[in-house]
């Protein structure tokens, strides 16, 4: 596991996102209302970059006319085929089982811990006055 | 935590983003949806009399909706969210955006275009539809086929005039810049019906194919049993309007007529056709007395004539199924379409299932192409 | 008698209204006096021309030389050509009187209770191994719900019957009470090939040929089948059974696919659609193997079997006297022992809980 940094917290302020290539794999960072979520940016049914996706609520229903809609901007609908993904799990709606993005640890750390931590920043450099983002990535 | 992909490994997991690769595939795109900005960029190609008559009344087609769709789809304009120009506009009218994104991204060598919207098909006032067909046929070639050598115009005519779709397709015909002539499925009568023999007439004659892409306002509802509530119906029926295009078109014996006329269907799948085929032969064995100018069983016209687009690519659980269908279909008969810019989207290098041959995959998206569009 | 039937139970066979009078029989005065009043001869519908090939085969046609009615005319005779010759259990009776050309929903109500009750005492009390469907006036169904609680008592009813092209596509919410009622009495829906003809057949307007109508009559099906689904019907009325009856089988796999495949990016719209479509076919459709649509080819009839993923959606039909085979051909070739059974007997039994089964709800 390595850790990596891969913006300035400042760069990614809620309501945003930004995708990233870290060893080989492209990663959705998504900042949802401060809360910050790293998937497999690759749809795993076809490979679009789900980094276009629509962030959406999540609508459920027991009996039809029912629309129960909670948990606004927390699904990731792929751009191409508009299939859902929940950000907390990274599972897909249609097959949670079989359909689903790779999760991967994100959390902001200070510039200091960064300077000095076994970090890899390979696109700019960190300073002790900034806060970070920081994936662990296999 | 590897991820499975259902559909088993694809032919190959480069997804068409980054250079092409010096041996890659040169795909022929056969479906591809070019769009104006705003309807301001067909105003140089229409009189003032008929621009005019659209600013006062507007665009009517028989579903009664002034704009949008009467069946909302599932994303604006049923696009890709990632096919938005930056520089403004819809999706399918940034030549620049459809060339990176698509045609350079994907090693497309030949791509067919097929307008939709207010192509003036489906309208009601049939002085007005022929106008708005020819506008879009100039628009196209000024916009996007003499700019870009790759792409090949869809030959839009006002099909419910069987007459002034000919004299359509003659004005545009011998212009190279046409590789085919496109149709809706949804028509006011079945399209084996003769009021539309003019335009298969016409088609042969310039070597053209009629490529039926799905959609269309027939004023009928949009199927036998009535009009059903929801989008996912609509969208998943479309494979009936494309069943009801080839019967007409085999039963009324439009393939006796016109020998070397060839068809594509468009957009509607083609997961549908053995079962059609299997069908009309069925149904043709008892009664083929009703239709004696029929010289063949319906299944081998469909396989002599009629080309089908793969996408949307069908996926069942177990793909040997769709395999089955490859098969029965033939793998000359099938052609490899993309839909850019529209949410259904195929790529040519995922589209298909693990079991489709290199060979196979190269004659669905590289070769078959060429035997019916007109490339040149 | 051929031991291979035995027990079947044959769940689309056609009894035929011989004429008007038939009927008046069975309507209160006023509509018996209607009739004459206003030379009502017939409601027959074009869907089923009575001479075209597939109407009825040859050897059950009438024959005036040997003074031989047409088979479909006569109970007995009837009984004789499919449960005595073959040792069928039941056979399941979908009266195809076109009751549902009528506009007047009033009108359509007396001549489904008289089709009803003709059926119910030139057919069911004829033989005891007959069964039959209730045929609804959906162009009220406030009177189809009637008319199902009129019947229903009478347990020899199995199934409520629609045709495949009507005024609506019949999972609106229109149609629920009736669907409702359905379930309520442990009837099965079926939906038969044929039209109401109160719009075109197809979307794309009338064809020319009456082939073209009878190839139309499966696309319809599909647009039945995504209803019942988008509208959440077996979501509403999780008990119900569908039988789609005389579809050609084959046109549904790729359908599902592509139903199921839009469900994943627009299941939006159909929240209550809470699992593939596919999954809900399985539990609630079921489809009668006259005609099956396929080469008679072994293997690929068994590629087609597998497409449905499934050994229970199948139910045996002779169609009775459609000309859908000849001699005792009466299910594709290349089912094996196993899968003959299940279609012939113990799927029938699962669908519809009347017949007693014990897979019976």
């Amino acid at each position: 596991m390595t850790r990596h940094v891969v913006a300035r917290a400042a760069d990614l302020p809620p309501g945003t996102r930004k995708r990233v290539s870290v060893e080989n794999r492209d990663i959705v960072v998504l900042n949802i209302k401060g809360e910050l979520f790293a998937l497999s940016d690759k749809c795993p049914h076809k490979g679009a970059s789900l980094c276009g996706g629509l962030l959406t609520g999540l609508v459920r229903s027991t009996t039809p006319g029912e629309y129960q809609y909670d948990r606004a901007g927390e699904i990731l609908r792929c751009p191409w085929h508009q299939w859902e993904f929940d950000v907390r799990t990274g599972r897909s709606y249609c097959d949670p089982r079989r359909l689903r993005l790779m999760q991967f640890p994100v959390a902001i750390e200070a510039g200091a811990n960064v300077v000095e931590g076994p970090y890899k920043a390979e696109t700019f450099n960190v300073t002790v006055e900034d806060d970070y983002i920081v994936l662990d990535v296999p | 935590m590897p991820l499975d992909d259902p559909m088993g490994p694809a032919i190959t997991t480069d997804n068409g983003k980054g250079s092409a690769a010096p041996n890659r595939l040169a795909v022929i795109d056969g479906d591809i949806h070019p769009a104006v900005r705003s309807m301001a960029d067909f105003k140089p190609y229409l009189s003032k009399r008929w621009w005019d008559h659209y600013e006062t009344y507007g665009m009517r087609r028989k579903h009664g909706s002034a704009n949008g769709e009467p069946y909302p789809k599932s994303a604006p304009l049923a696009c890709r969210r990632d096919a938005w120009p930056e520089e403004g506009g819809r999706p399918g009218s940034s030549l620049r955006l459809m060339q990176e994104q698509h045609l350079d991204a994907y090693g497309i060598e030949a791509g067919i275009l097929g307008p939709l919207g207010n192509t003036g098909q489906g309208e009601m006032n049939l002085e007005l539809s022929a106008a708005m067909c020819s506008a879009t046929n100039d628009w196209q070639r000024d916009t996007f086929t003499r700019p870009e050598k790759r792409l090949k115009a869809g030959l839009v005519v006002p099909y419910e005039d069987g007459v002034a779709s000919a004299k359509e397709i003659e004005r545009c015909g011998g212009d190279t810049d046409f590789g085919q002539v496109f149709l809706l499925t949804r028509s006011a009568e079945p399209l084996g019906n003769r009021r539309y023999w003019p335009i298969y007439e016409a088609a042969e004659r310039y070597n053209l194919p009629i490529g039926f892409h799905v959609f269309g306002t027939s004023g009928h509802p949009v199927s036998g049993a009535g009009w059903p509530s929801y989008y996912i119906e609509e969208g998943a029926g479309h494979s009936t309007s494309c069943q009801t295009v080839v019967t007409s078109l085999v039963i009324e014996g439009v393939f006796e007529h016109f020998p070397k006329l060839k068809v594509v269907m468009i957009e509607g799948g083609f997961a549908w056709a053995p079962a059609l085929a299997f069908r009309l032969d069925k149904i043709f064995e008892r009664m083929r007395n009703e239709v004696p100018h029929l010289k063949r069983r319906p299944s081998e016209y469909i396989r002599d004539h009629v080309y089908f687009t793969t996408q949307p690519m069908e996926e069942p659980d177990d793909r040997r199924h769709v395999l089955d269908i490859m098969s029965w279909i033939g793998w000359d008969k099938l052609l490899f379409a993309s839909d850019y810019p529209h949410w259904d989207f195929d790529d040519p290098f995922r589209a298909f299932p693990a079991g489709v041959t290199t060979e196979q995959h190269r004659r669905i998206c590289a070769e078959n192409g060429k035997s019916v569009f007109r490339l040149n | 008698m051929s031991a291979d039937w035995k027990g079947a139970i044959d769940c689309d066979a056609h009894p035929h209204v011989p004429n008007i009078d038939a009927l008046k029989r069975h309507m209160n005065d006023y509509w018996s006096e209607t009739v004459d009043v206003r030379g009502i001869t017939a409601f027959d519908s074009v869907a089923y021309p009575p001479n075209a090939p597939i109407t009825m085969r040859p050897d059950w046609r009438a024959d005036k030389s040997r003074g031989r009615a047409r088979a479909d005319s006569d109970a007995g005779r009837a009984a004789a050509a499919l449960m005595d010759r073959h040792g069928f259990a039941h056979s399941i009776l979908n009266c195809l009187y076109a009751v549902q050309l009528i506009r007047d929903e009033h009108m359509a109500a007396a001549f489904c209770r008289a089709v009803n009750d003709w059926v119910s005492a030139e057919w069911l009390d004829r033989d005891p191994r007959y069964r039959a469907s209730i045929v609804l006036p959906l162009q009220n169904p406030e009177l189809a719900v009637e008319e199902i609680e009129r019947c229903a008592s009478d347990k020899r009813f199995v199934q409520v019957l629609a045709l495949a092209m009507g005024e609506h596509p019949l999972g609106k919410s229109h149609f629920w009470p009736v669907w409702k009622a359905a379930e309520k009495h442990g009837l099965a829906i079926g939906i038969h090939a044929g039209s109401s003809y109160h719009h075109a057949t197809t979307g794309s307007g009338w064809p020319s040929y009456y082939l073209e109508d009878y190839a139309a009559q499966s696309l319809a099906f599909h647009t039945q089948l995504g209803s019942f689904i988008a509208e959440g019907v077996f979501v509403k009325f999780p008990k119900l059974k569908l039988v789609l009856i005389e579809s050609g089988v084959t046109w549904i796999g790729p359908y599902l696919w592509r139903l199921s495949k839009f469900w994943r990016g627009v299941r939006l719209e159909v929240p209550w659609i809470d699992r593939s479509p596919i999954e809900f076919v399985r539990d609630h459709v079921r489809l009668t193997i006259q005609p099956f649509d396929a080469p008679a080819s072994g293997e690929t009839v068994g590629r087609l079997m597998d497409q449905l993923q499934s050994d229970q959606m199948l139910l045996f039909a002779s169609d009775f006297p459609h000309w859908q085979f000849d001699n005792d051909d009466m299910l594709p070739v290349g089912i094996d022992a196993t899968l003959r059974k299940k279609i012939l007997i113990d799927n029938p039994l699962a669908t519809y809980p009347r017949l007693g089964g014990s897979h019976a709800a």
